[in-house]
């Protein structure tokens, strides 16, 4: 089975942000990046895959050259080889869809695993945008993944309990928490990683036009939320929520 | 005609309460556009939805029935969704940001060679229509353009109100022209059956963290929640942990909620839970870690063990309210 996963380069979710003086952007001096952690997700279940029906795993980024660290890192914990499609732009979730979905068709994996989400712009579009533009089936928010005959039997965490749907092959899976529990990689993986393959394209290689559709114009921090009191008790704390919240 | 759509969502023959503030944000939209809000409900024996959410002050209701959408998947959704835009002519494409709209709206963007945004807070005017968004766990706040003629947004529910109930629109049946998919199927729903709010609309929620280190504690964190008529919620760790399910989890890849009055107990305050709960008007926190960040936003904090104080507070409520 050839199974095809993707990695996005994302500054540490557990670092502030800070927001440039210009609102232009977000500052980036200083800052860390890592693997998307659904992606980390994404990653472990394609070696899951793998570790239970033989093939291959492709990791993909589409991002700077210093994302090549996340492909390497998909590499230590198992994936085979890499693909970079370099751009310095900042690209909406349409055009990233645009850019692997012609990864994908010169591919032609039989799986796509990916995040369901990227924890820096949180717009849980890319996976479903891609199924759409390759006519593709798609279950997302996996919590559970299986599959035989040709069919993948996704569990999808959804509002108001969990749902169950069947898509058939190729088809793109987006992982939420619970899928797994993704593997550090090893030492001897990530000296192993070092020798993969790994190509670079650029958009222009793959012939997409990656001009965007959704432009961020301003960026802003929201009003903090101020500290308030630490109260004694049970009762002042009842008191507060009456007379003071007026909640009660 | 600069129409807004709005894919309606509807469970167990209801209506779901998020399509209304859904609909509140398309009303601004078309103020905007200068369209009208019609709204489009898919199922199979939907004709009671459809009159429901006629009385929100919309302009006309569409509906389908046909067996084909009787359960949703995105595959048969999304063309539905497709045709009915281009058969009024909208420029706006909405739904709310729940688990379904975040599934099916980015393969109706795709269709409609159409710009997305997930998470609207706000729409307005600034020379064109521009949207506000969070992002980074809501660290950030972004103000997006879609250059597209037409902008398909998913909106975040507890930045609108419900709009009041009016005069009833018309309500028309839609032919959607959708056969079955071969390449998707429909296995089963288990539903979380519950007495209790759903947790994006309650007044109250009483959410509980991995401090309280198993799911049969978890029913302190319930009955203070049924003394005040609240719903349910969880950290991620709590989940995790397998103290909740996951439908309860509160944050940034969970349910954003906003209550009058939102209880973290033993709940540390990480960001990506904040981000589910920072709108909450006001929040206690009980932990009996006073450096827990989640004293920095709550408005009233009490330091000590949730597992004295959780059943005494219930107990003093009890005789209150
Ligand atoms: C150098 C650079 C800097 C950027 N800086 C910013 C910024 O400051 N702010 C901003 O909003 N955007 C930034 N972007 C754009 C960002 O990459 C796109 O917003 C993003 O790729 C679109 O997807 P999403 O985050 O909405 O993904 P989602 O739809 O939330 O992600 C779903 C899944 O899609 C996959 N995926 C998404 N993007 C990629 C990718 N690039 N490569 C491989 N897989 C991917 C992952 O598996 C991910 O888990 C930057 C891009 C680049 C190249
Ligand atoms: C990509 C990503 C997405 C995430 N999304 C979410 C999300 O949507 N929602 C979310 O919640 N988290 C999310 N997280 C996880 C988040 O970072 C935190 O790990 C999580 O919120 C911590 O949960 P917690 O506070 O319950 O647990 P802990 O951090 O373990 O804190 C437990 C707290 O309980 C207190 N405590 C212990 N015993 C008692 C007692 N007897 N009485 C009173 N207090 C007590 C402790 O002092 C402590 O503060 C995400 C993480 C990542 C990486």
């Amino acid at each position: 089975m050839k199974i095809l996963t993707t990695v996005k380069r994302v500054t540490d979710p557990d670092m502030k942000v800070k927001i440039k003086p210009d609102q232009t952007g977000v500052v980036t001096d200083g800052v860390e990046y890592k693997m998307n952690s659904f992606d980390e997700y994404g990653v472990e279940e394609a070696i899951k895959l793998k570790e239970a029906h033989g093939g291959e795993i492709v990791v993909v980024s589409v991002g700077p050259s210093a994302a090549t660290k996340e492909i390497r890192t998909a590499m230590a914990m198992g994936a085979d080889r890499g693909i970079l499609v370099e751009t310095d732009e900042d690209l909406d979730s349409d055009a990233v869809a645009r850019v692997l979905a012609e990864v994908i068709r010169r591919e032609s994996p039989d799986i796509v695993v990916m995040g369901k989400q990227a924890v820096d712009s949180d717009r849980n579009q890319t996976g479903q945008i891609l199924a759409s533009y390759l006519d593709y089936p798609q279950a997302t928010f996996a919590y559970s993944l299986e599959v035989a005959d040709g069919w993948a039997t996704v569990g999808r965490e959804v509002d108001g309990g969990t749902a169950t749907k069947r898509v058939k092959l190729p088809a793109i899976i987006t992982a939420d928490l619970r899928l797994n529990e993704p593997r550090y990689a090893s030492l001897p993986g990530i000296m192993k990683a070092k020798r993969k393959p790994l190509e670079t394209l650029t958009p222009s290689d793959l012939g997409v036009d990656t001009a965007n559709k959704v432009n961020v114009l301003l960026f802003e921090a929201p009003e903090e939320r101020e500290a308030g009191e630490i109260v004694e008790d049970i009762d002042t704390l009842i008191d507060r929520l009456k007379n003071k919240a007026k909640v009660l | 005609m600069a129409n807004v759509l709005v894919v309606a969502e509807h469970l167990d023959g209801k209506l779901r309460k998020v399509t209304l503030p859904t609909i509140t944000f398309a009303s601004q939209a078309a103020a905007l556009t200068g369209g009208e809000v019609h709204v489009l409900v898919l199922g199979n024996g939907v004709d009671a939805v459809a009159g429901e959410v006629a009385k929100y002050g919309v302009s006309k209701v569409h509906y389908a029935n046909s067996p084909v959408f009787e359960n949703y998947l995105a595959e048969t959704y999304a063309p539905a969704v497709v045709k009915a835009a281009q058969a009024i002519g909208a420029t706006v494409v909405a739904a709310p940001s729940s688990t379904t709209g975040k599934d099916l709206l980015p393969r109706v963007a795709a269709r409609l060679d159409a710009g997305m945004v997930s998470d609207a807070i706000a729409v307005f005017d600034d020379g064109g229509i521009k949207f506000r968004r969070p992002l980074w766990a809501g660290n950030v706040l972004t103000t997006v353009e879609v250059v597209t003629p037409v902008k398909v947004v998913t909106v975040r529910t507890t930045d609108f109100e419900a709009p009041a109930e009016g005069d009833a629109a018309s309500v028309e049946a839609f032919d959607a022209g959708v056969t079955a998919a071969d390449n998707a199927e429909f296995v089963s729903f288990d539903q979380v059956k519950s007495e209790r709010p759903e947790l994006t609309d309650a007044a109250v929620v009483v959410a509980g963290g991995r401090g309280l280190k198993s799911g049969e504690n978890f029913q302190m964190i319930m009955d203070l929640a049924d003394t005040l008529g609240g719903a349910v919620g969880a950290s991620r760790a709590a989940v995790d942990s397998g103290y909740a399910p996951n439908d309860w989890q509160i944050g940034q890849t969970g349910k954003v909620v906003a209550p009058d009055l939102y209880f973290a107990v033993a709940i540390s305050g990480a960001i990506q839970h904040l981000a589910g709960m920072k709108g909450s008007k006001t929040i206690v926190a009980i932990n009996k870690d006073a450096d827990a960040p989640i004293f920095q936003v709550a408005d009233f904090g009490l330091v000590g063990d949730a597992f004295e104080i959780v059943p005494a507070l219930t107990e003093k409520l009890k005789s209150i309210v």
